[in-house]
């Protein structure tokens, strides 16, 4: 585990760093808040409604998307290391594997998951 | 504690400040390079004045954010507003410490890698982190409480994840062919030939997605000037802003340096020192990004999310299969 000691501390610097940053702006702006400075930006005019509107249902898609897809990228990792020893039969087993994940894919973009109109 | 591990975490902890300073003034000169060379790609001369040729000019910029004034709107997520920044920039930070820059060295009897920290399940550890900037821009967009933020910060994200995929898919055959998750062991095992020789495609969807990760143009749309105002950092000022665009090029450096790493040798290179090369290599993946910011314009929503969903990603699968058959058919 030793190994990734480094990676701690390189953390840890990375964290002070971006604190570090936070805090001197606080200390070193001028802070004058006034009413219209504080509302969100809406091309000048009032804000109209609430921000957190609903927003299309495509994105759902696409994350619920990107959870199936990208568990099966996850199995093709290890996968890709033993190659070398797997030969033949790891071919013949990811033939298989991504034959599956082909009919998934051509069934969502059939049933229109991937459009955008 | 014994001798040999003070040493080691002493000699770790010179290696990442020295990264880390090499970053921050990377970051520091690319901004200035690429208003630099974009002003000469458009034929006007960029930044002149502060110092000669405008080189102090990132710097005054940096003064100038630090004294302005930190503005936190009304009704918005306080707490995820303040980490939003910090949880961009922290990743972009971090992900350099598996990336390899340079052959052994001997100093003072030592034997020093010069990578941070060689862990075999490097590439995996990219990835982890690479992935979790996703959360400030999200976090960003949401906390803002402002539709523009909003919009942006989910674009963002949905972009994100659907290049995600098909970045992850384009190494494949890299790790297929070196047998090893460590970076380490994928630079030695291109002395020979660079993978770029044997995987074109690969390198080809890599550098698509890798631009698409990294919001940088023509994918740019979660900032789309003309239609988003700033994007995800609509809202914020001074430091927080600054902390994005850092987060930004940050990012860039790293997926240039995993093109280096997977595809470009490493620091593989005759005549001239490893880490040298190293440095050139990055320098110019680097300078292809400027380049294509100032040729290509933005694409639409729908044709980023075909190009990566239609095209990239059957592809980047039909390149593995390839290589797994050149490879059983070879022996």
């Amino acid at each position: 585990m030793v190994q990734y000691l480094p990676i701690l501390i390189l953390l840890i610097l990375a964290f002070g760093f971006a604190i570090t940053n936070i805090v001197l702006s606080v200390l070193l702006g001028t802070q004058k808040p006034t009413p219209e400075k504080l509302t969100p930006y809406e091309c000048g005019i009032d804000p109209v409604g609430s921000a957190h509107e609903r927003f299309s249902v495509k994105f759902y898609l696409i994350a619920m998307l990107f959870v199936i897809f990208d568990i099966e990228v996850v199995f093709l990792y290890p996968w890709a290391v033993a190659f070398q020893s797997l030969k033949l039969f790891g071919f013949i087993e990811i033939l298989i594997f991504v034959g599956i994940f082909l009919i998934c894919y051509f069934y969502i973009w059939k049933r229109g998951g991937l459009e955008w109109e | 504690m014994d001798k040999e591990f003070f040493i080691y975490v002493l000699i770790s902890c010179i290696k990442i400040l020295i990264v880390f300073g090499v970053i921050q003034f990377m970051i520091i000169s690319m901004i200035w390079i690429e208003r630099k060379v974009m002003a000469h790609m458009q034929v006007r001369l960029g930044p002149m004045r502060v110092g000669p040729h405008g080189l102090l000019q990132p710097i005054a910029d940096g003064i100038k954010l630090l004294f302005k004034e930190d503005i936190i709107p009304e009704r918005a997520d306080k707490l995820l507003f303040v980490l939003a920044p910090a949880m961009s920039l922290v990743p972009a930070l971090i992900t350099f410490a598996v990336i390899p820059f340079g052959d052994k060295v001997q100093i003072f009897g030592y034997s020093v890698d010069l990578v941070i920290t060689d862990i075999n399940i490097g590439f995996l550890y990219i990835f982890a982190v690479g992935s979790l900037g996703i959360y400030g821009i999200v976090m960003a967009g949401w906390a803002s409480n402002n539709k523009y933020s909003l919009l942006g910060g989910i674009r963002a994200s949905a972009q994100m994840i659907s290049y995600e995929l098909t970045l992850g898919i384009s190494l494949i055959g890299v790790i297929m062919l070196t047998g090893s998750l460590s970076l380490v062991d994928i630079v030695n095992a291109q002395a020979k030939l660079w993978n770029i020789v044997l995987q074109p495609v690969g390198f080809f969807i890599y550098a698509i997605s890798a631009l698409a990760e990294v919001n940088r143009t023509p994918f740019d749309l979660p900032e789309a000037e003309s239609e988003l105002v700033a994007g995800y950092h609509t809202e914020y000022s001074s430091m927080k802003f600054a902390m994005f665009f850092m987060a930004e090029y940050a990012n860039m450096i790293t997926v240039s340096a995993i093109a280096v790493t997977f595809f470009l040798g490493g620091w593989q290179g005759p005549f001239l020192p490893p880490v040298a090369w190293f440095m050139i290599k990055l320098s110019c993946c680097l300078f292809c990004f400027i380049w294509l910011r100032s040729t290509y314009p933005r694409l639409r929503y729908d044709q980023l999310m075909h190009l990566g969903w239609k095209f990239l990603l059957p592809l980047s699968l039909l390149n593995i299969l390839i290589t797994g058959l050149v490879m059983v058919l070879k022996g």
